[in-house]
């Protein structure tokens, strides 16, 4: 039976890694994700969790001992951040392409410069490309419950690739929320023993990572290609097991009153929230506003998105990161690849929000729905906006 | 009014006070030593720069009233590398604390050091990332409580000034904040010397370092500092180890010189182009 409890999500995050019996975690500390590896630590220490806790020098040593415990066979988890994330990068590469299913905990948090630890989108954004399968959670309850799906989805024999569950640091990872908690009998019946798809192993020997020559590095990058493209059955058919064993059920792409209306917005992340308030305020006034919340940002979900917009005319994207000198804002340049050739595709307004931790208010999203609702009066796209900019 | 300014004041942006830093926590007062050590040499500080990475310790260069650089977490050595290298009329200083300098930047420090950069580094060792919240660094002593070493940490730490001796510095020293005019005084010594230079400043973290570990507060910690510190000066570096709550060693145990990066680079290329050779950065005597 699960119990609702008042905790901090960071902490039940932890709680779920320990559900979920990894068997190392390795980490190094970085606001704001830190709370999640000191409780896994606590864990280990107290005996609750069978697993070695390595506190390692740098992040860059972190997702490099995940690759090690990982081809070795453990079940791993790890978490990061901002920065820690941008030190990652390399060896996340490395990770998906040895196929090795490891878990990551990042609590989105901007980049420097200027140094900022509040929250935006604009560590992961960069990591768009690394080969992952990449989900972002709403609230707590979201991000325990993604974690324990993503070890599941990770280690299928169909997919084994590793996944970057993301939450807003701060807004998320810090909020003392109540939540159901799951219990140890569930996670069980959801997630089976690990079953490495391949291993370092000393009766078997393989090598792994060796040069990819010129002969057949394009076919080893089809490979992968095919496999996150592939992912997307394995991630709709165990989020719906999930939903069969805690009764929640996730989409890659959920919509909140969107039916009938006459503009959307599309949210990633916590903001949804609070968009969430603001349709609505705005529905009781009798304006059709709807929103799209984009849950699973690789595999790119297309057909949920399509399905999601139908014949909307109008749909505002909004941002929590910048291109520089290109498209604005990386997911909008994403919706609208997407959208390109489809016959009747909306107007598509772009809105940059929420950069290194600025509140994003009920206010702003009503100005968001102003503008579209201009959009579709006008025909006209107004240029990317960043909104609660100070002149 | 201006003879009631703290002599302090001029070095610092006070419009940036108050500062971060805890009641009871070392940072201020190797700031306040650095200050006195600059008073007492008269450099310019125009010619004077100030390098920090992440961490309590590396918002010295966000108060410091000089050219200063707030770098990325681990790098304020290759920073600072860079910026000798390209303006070799500085005197860079680098602020950094253990888990910034010796964690993730342990690899730049070690390089630093054996290629003799011309660096004034100064290590303010709380045996903890404090920032973050008080994780196990690997400075920690040996059986001391982390967040993430709940029951004590059991990795051996590093012993800083045995670290800095063996990769090539020319100049290690250890104190206390305790030991402040001992600490400007080798601040003075390392102004003008050429070469890596390296100084630990052991200093009390009381929020995540000293209360976890049933150490007291920071008066405690001076407590402490004044009746274990021994000063041995040019003490053999391996025998400098520190263990929790045990006896501190500290004095000048390094003071040598050899090329820096700079002259061993002229000299090496003089040596193979001759009269050819047009010494890096031009118009720079051999």
């Amino acid at each position: 039976m699960e119990k609702r409890i008042g905790i901090e999500a960071s902490i039940a995050i932890a709680e779920a890694v320990g559900l979920c019996d990894a068997d190392v975690v390795a980490a190094y500390p970085i606001t704001p994700q830190t709370h999640i590896v000191e409780h896994l630590s606590e864990m280990v220490a107290d005996g609750h969790l069978d697993a070695a806790f390595v506190p390692v020098e740098s992040e860059h040593s972190a997702m490099s001992v995940c690759c090690g415990t990982s081809a070795a066979g453990a079940r791993t988890f790890t978490a990061t951040s901002s920065q820690g994330l941008a030190l990652m990068h390399e060896i996340l590469y490395i990770a998906s392409a040895l196929r090795l299913p490891i878990v990551m905990s990042v609590a989105n948090r901007a980049i420097s410069g200027p140094i900022n630890i509040w929250n935006d989108h604009s560590d992961v954004m960069v990591e768009r490309d690394v080969g992952w399968v990449q989900i972002f959670c709403e609230n707590g309850q979201e991000a325990v419950d993604l974690t324990i799906w993503a070890f599941r989805l990770a280690e299928d024999p169909r997919v084994s690739l590793p996944i970057m569950v993301n939450f807003d640091g701060f807004i998320v990872s810090h909020m003392v929320e109540p939540l159901f908690m799951p219990d140890r009998e569930m996670v069980k019946a959801f997630l089976p023993p690990f079953k490495p798809l391949q291993r370092l192993d000393i009766d078997n020997p393989i090598s792994m990572g060796p040069v990819g020559i010129p002969d057949i590095f394009t076919e080893a990058k089809q490979v992968q290609q095919h496999l996150l493209t592939q992912a997307y059955q394995p991630i709709v058919e165990t989020l719906g097991e999930f939903a069969k064993v805690f009764k929640r059920q996730y989409k890659p792409v959920e919509t909140y009153r969107g039916d009938d209306a006459d503009v959307l917005l599309l949210t990633m992340g916590a903001i949804g929230e609070t968009a969430m308030t603001a349709v609505d305020q705005r529905r009781a006034k009798g304006d059709k506003v709807g929103l799209v919340r984009l849950r699973l940002w690789r595999p790119f979900p297309f057909e949920d998105l399509f399905r999601a917009l139908g014949r909307i005319p109008v749909l505002g994207v909004i941002d929590r990161c910048i291109s520089f000198g290109g498209p604005v804002g990386p997911v909008a340049c994403e919706v609208k690849g997407a959208l390109y050739g489809r016959k009747d595709h909306p107007l598509v307004v772009e809105f940059v929000a929420g950069l290194g931790g600025r509140d994003v208010t009920v206010t702003d999203f009503d100005k968001m729905f102003d503008a579209l609702f201009e959009a579709k009066r006008s025909g006209k796209v107004p240029a990317p906006v960043l909104v609660g900019l100070r002149e | 009014m201006s003879q009631h300014v703290n002599p302090v004041e001029p070095f610092l942006r006070m419009e940036r006070m108050p500062h971060i830093w805890c009641p009871g926590c070392g940072i201020g007062t190797v700031v306040n030593c650095f200050v006195r050590a600059l008073l007492k040499t008269q450099v310019d500080i125009d010619k004077v720069s100030v390098v920090s990475g992440i961490g309590c310790t590396g918002r010295i260069a966000g108060y410091f009233r000089a050219d200063s650089f707030h770098t990325t977490h681990g790098r304020s050595i290759p920073f600072a590398t860079g910026l000798k290298m390209a303006n070799p009329e500085l005197s860079v200083w680098n602020f950094s604390g253990d888990g910034d300098l010796i964690a993730i930047g342990g690899n730049h420090f070690i390089h630093a050091a054996r290629r003799n950069a011309d660096l004034k580094v100064v290590c303010v060792n709380n045996f903890t990332y404090g920032m973050t919240g008080g994780q196990v660094a690997p400075t920690a002593p040996l059986h001391s409580l982390a967040t993430t070493a709940p029951y004590g940490a059991f990795e051996r730490p590093f012993n800083l000034p045995f670290l800095a001796d063996s990769s090539g510095a020319v100049y290690v020293a250890r104190w206390t904040t305790f030991h402040v005019r001992q600490l400007v005084k080798s601040m003075e010594e390392i102004m003008h010397k050429p070469g890596f230079c390296f100084i630990e400043v052991i200093a009390p973290c009381p929020t995540a370092y000293l209360r976890r570990n049933r150490l007291g507060d920071g008066l405690e910690a001076m407590r402490h500092y004044k009746q274990s510190s021994k000063v041995v000066h040019g003490a053999d570096t391996r025998s400098v180890d520190i263990e929790l709550g045990g006896p501190i060693v500290v004095g000048k145990f390094v003071d040598r010189d050899r090329p820096t990066t700079l002259e061993a680079m002229r000299d090496e290329l003089h040596k193979s182009l001759g009269d050819k050779y047009v010494p890096y950065p031009t118009g720079v005597q051999r």
